[in-house]
């Protein structure tokens, strides 16, 4: 074979992926003065934040000026069951506010206070109403506001552009990446001084997502393959409130907002189930009776918060064991209603997207009836292991943030936690990354042979004769992910996963696809097989590790949460070529912030 | 479960034609759920974009029997079964293969719209904005850039003015910064000049494909056409920037 042909662009500072954070880190970095290039799998401005729809967690105190960040420190903390990183959750409550009043001065415009502040909206886990937010549509306004910002700071932005690859120099540096056009097909190479992974989640790995075709572990991936250490791969929120029926729409989301602003979950029965499910844990801040959950909306000071919005690992077990004792809605879901709770016009000025989505998706009026809900996969936890401060993974020259990076949220995300998680940590992420690129010593070099390398191994699917269809693969993947690897894990079908992957692995290693090189959809699915599968192995083997019940991961050979676990991340790396796990030791809180949680529950 | 004879049109720059496809449909699936079957089952390589598969992300874009749609928000019950469906991409812009094209004209145009410039903060740091001021920007942001309205606007379209006019989508956008209660920017020539609002003959056409149905031409369009006659008035301008945009009482 020829040698393959390709171009080559040179930037400080490389950001892979360009949703809240990648767009965020693209700012700040350039507002450092260094060359900054922001690569993304669509086009700008599609990427996953957009479909955010809730909010945003920050203790602006606009509705409640008793919150403040200590506030929204121990309400993530306790969301995380404590495995949070500490030092993560402490500067994303203390630099949220100051993101959204940025946002702001960059042209987003918030749902309004009657004094003309930003307006704040209830959700799960939290204490007060905390989350600024444009009805339910905030990602939409939060990506549109730092795209449009973004486009005036002279950033070189590669639209449907694929990373394949990191590279690395013969100090260990990251200085690389290499990848492909995905309307051309053709290859390109980066050389950077740094780069910045925001690539987002993992959720195309199972059958029911509310995630994207995007959503292939490109960045943890890319992050492992270069040396750099996952943590926390065990835990996967599955949203407790996706669409249910039809089945085409099964696992699009629905927003907690419908929560938030008064919305209930009930079985087939018409009871508030969610009373029977409050955890010990959570006791203290959740109200046992109807009347008190019913008062708590206008009087945060004298009741405490509805069970319909415990954190969503709680809400999402609750809907599975109700489905599973028989009491689940005709498809296989629970109701969630605000028809009968908040009048019509509320429900369409609050909720317009979820109202449209109904109505066209699955001719349902939400102001009338009730929704069908059921969990759908939503978003990883785990992800590249970082520096809190920095962002910095284990291998110098590369940094990540958003759900990419793993830590910050601990076992379980509190909802509107992700998108401040993108801004605070976007933010960072850029700035390091590009004072590390001013302090970059040397040149950079990059292999010539490891890059065609790579090239001839990424267009084997189109040359190769004979082999397997990659959607095949792919949908064998999701189904296995979704059986054996859910919300509810025990030892012997997580084993099971295990074979099933590497099977696959092998598989995908023969893969087949027809057509040419420019922009072929089949051709793609197959690469991002690669990646999908390695995020999903190390999702198995983390879950297999961990033999307690937490957050995210739920055993049940394991069914309890246990202190000694508490204590520990698993971690995983490559070693020769074989993924590994360690268990180290969280870090240790401060003693001040342990005060916190002393406080009245 | 119904079968479908879907024409999918499948071709590139250099040429072209639909192509038929037999698939069956199950419950509630949308025309995008019948291209990824055709995908997953016959044809690997056939082309669209797509990411939210709910009508949030705007990227699946399609002419549907002739007419802009969302593929993710046309259920296939719309149609009768025996009917053949056409699916071909948005042909205002260059094709790049199938049902993608190419869409960066829309992202130059994007770069082109003077940016917000924030009046001074309140004395204690904080800006405040009242609901009834932004409610009429919101409608302009609720926007997914599907780029339907400028597939066709007749001046893109039609008579292919791309280097004179901005179109739909950035008159929004543009409105939207107009109207911001806090932006100290005049736009007004950019808005002739560049943007080339005079091009526009308000037929409409924008409004009736949005599929967030935001009232591009009677809430966008026409008060900027209004705004850009008042604005020859430098006075009138600038008490609207120190007054702000509140519509008062005829």
């Amino acid at each position: 074979m020829a040698t393959p042909e390709y171009e080559t662009h040179e930037h400080d500072v490389l950001v892979i992926g360009a949703g809240g954070a990648g767009l965020r880190a693209a700012i700040e970095a350039a507002a450092q003065g260094v060359s900054v290039g922001l690569v993304c799998k669509s086009l700008l401005g599609k990427a996953h934040t957009v479909m955010a729809e809730g909010g945003i967690a920050a203790a602006l105190g606009n509705v409640w000026p008793e919150d403040n960040w200590q506030v929204h420190f121990r309400d993530t903390m306790r969301g995380g069951k404590m495995l949070n990183n500490w030092r993560m959750a402490q500067l994303h409550a203390q630099e949220a506010p100051e993101r959204v009043l940025e946002l702001e001065r960059w042209g987003a415009l918030f749902d309004r206070t009657k004094d003309g502040r930003i307006l704040q909206r209830d959700f799960g886990g939290h204490r007060y109403a905390r989350l600024a937010h444009v009805g339910d549509r905030t990602g939409l306004e939060m990506i549109r506001t730092l795209q449009y910002h973004a486009i005036h700071q002279g950033i070189d932005v590669y639209m449907e552009c694929k990373v394949e690859r990191l590279l690395k120099d013969d100090q260990g540096r990251v200085v690389g990446a290499f990848g492909y056009w995905r309307n051309t097909g053709k290859f390109v190479l980066f050389k950077t001084k740094a780069i910045v992974i925001a690539t987002g989640g993992i959720g195309k790995a199972w059958k029911y997502t509310s995630n994207s075709w995007e959503y292939t572990g490109d960045g943890h991936s890319l992050a492992l393959w270069a040396g750099a250490d996952l943590i926390d791969m065990e835990f996967v929120q599955f949203h407790p409130t996706g669409m249910v029926w039809p089945p085409s729409v099964r696992g699009i989301l629905v927003t907690e907002g419908v929560r938030g602003d008064g919305g209930t979950l009930k079985n087939n029965t018409g009871e508030r189930f969610m009373f029977n499910y409050i955890p010990e844990f959570f006791k203290g801040e959740t109200a046992d009776n109807i009347e008190e959950a019913d008062r708590w909306y206008e009087d945060k000071k004298n009741n405490r918060r509805t069970p319909d919005l415990l954190p969503r690992d709680e809400v999402a077990r609750a809907i599975n064991a109700e489905v599973k004792a028989g009491r689940g809605s005709p498809h296989g879901g629970v109701f969630l209603d605000i028809a009968t709770r908040r009048p019509a016009d509320y429900i369409r000025r609050r909720l317009p997207s979820m109202y449209h989505q109904f109505k066209e998706l699955a001719d349902v009026d939400i102001t009338k009836e009730p929704m069908e809900v059921g969990p759908t996969c939503h978003y990883v936890m785990g992800g590249v292991r970082v520096d809190a401060e920095t962002t910095a993974a284990t291998v110098r020259g590369l940094f990540a943030a958003g759900e990419a990076a793993g830590g910050m949220h601990g076992s379980n995300r509190l909802g509107g936690n992700s998108l401040s998680d993108l801004l605070v940590f976007g933010r960072r992420a850029g700035l390091y990354a590009a004072l590390y690129a001013k302090d970059f010593g040397g040149s950079l070099t990059v292999s010539a042979a490891h890059v065609e390398s790579i090239a001839r191994e990424v267009l084997e699917p189109l040359t190769r004769s004979g082999g397997e269809n990659p959607y095949a693969i792919q949908a064998e993947l999701q189904d296995t992910m979704q059986n054996l690897v859910g919300i509810i894990r025990h030892e012997r079908e997580l084993k099971e996963a295990l074979k099933r992957i590497a099977v696959l692995k092998d598989r995908a290693k023969k893969v087949r696809v027809d057509g040419g090189r420019t922009y072929n959809p089949g051709w793609h699915t197959a690469l991002d097989l690669a990646s999908l599968l390695t995020v999903s192995e190390c999702c198995a083997m983390a879950a297999l590790e961990r033999k307690e019940s937490r957050g995210g991961h739920t055993r049940d050979d394991h069914p309890y949460t246990d202190d000694t676990w508490g204590q520990y991340n698993v971690v995983e790396r490559l070693q020769d070529g074989q993924l590994i796990l360690a268990r180290e030791p969280l870090p240790e809180m401060p003693p001040e912030l342990r005060e916190i949680f002393r406080e009245r529950k | 479960m119904p079968t479908f004879t879907m024409r999918v049109f499948r071709g590139d720059p250099r040429g072209g034609d639909f192509k038929e496809y037999r698939v069956e449909s199950d419950e509630g699936m949308v025309v995008l759920d019948v291209i990824h079957r055709i995908q997953a089952t016959q044809a690997n390589d056939l082309a669209c974009r797509w990411n939210c598969k709910a009508g949030k992300c705007g990227s699946c874009s399609a002419e549907i029997n002739g007419k802009p749609r969302l593929m993710c928000m046309t259920r296939m019950n719309t149609f009768t079964e025996g009917e053949p469906i056409s699916v071909a991409p948005i042909r205002t812009f260059p094709l790049i293969k199938d049902l993608v094209t190419d869409v960066s004209y829309n992202y130059q145009k994007a770069r082109e719209v003077p940016p917000l410039r924030l009046r001074p903060p309140e004395p204690d740091g904080t800006y405040r904005m009242m609901q009834e001021d932004i409610d009429r920007i919101q409608e302009f942001h609720k926007c997914i850039e599907c780029f339907l309205c400028q597939d066709v606007c007749h001046v893109i379209r039609d008579h292919d003015l791309k280097k004179a006019f901005s179109g739909p989508r950035f008159f929004i956008k543009i409105a939207g910064l107009d109207m911001h209660p806090l932006d100290t920017v005049d736009r007004t020539e950019f808005v002739q000049k560049a943007a080339g609002i005079g091009l526009c003959n308000i037929t409409k056409c924008c409004s009736e494909v949005c599929p967030e149905h935001i009232h591009i031409t009677d809430n966008g369009i026409i008060p900027m056409k209004e705004r850009m006659a008042d604005n020859f008035d430098p006075v009138v301008w600038l008490l609207r920037k120190f007054r702000g945009h509140r519509r008062s009482p005829a």
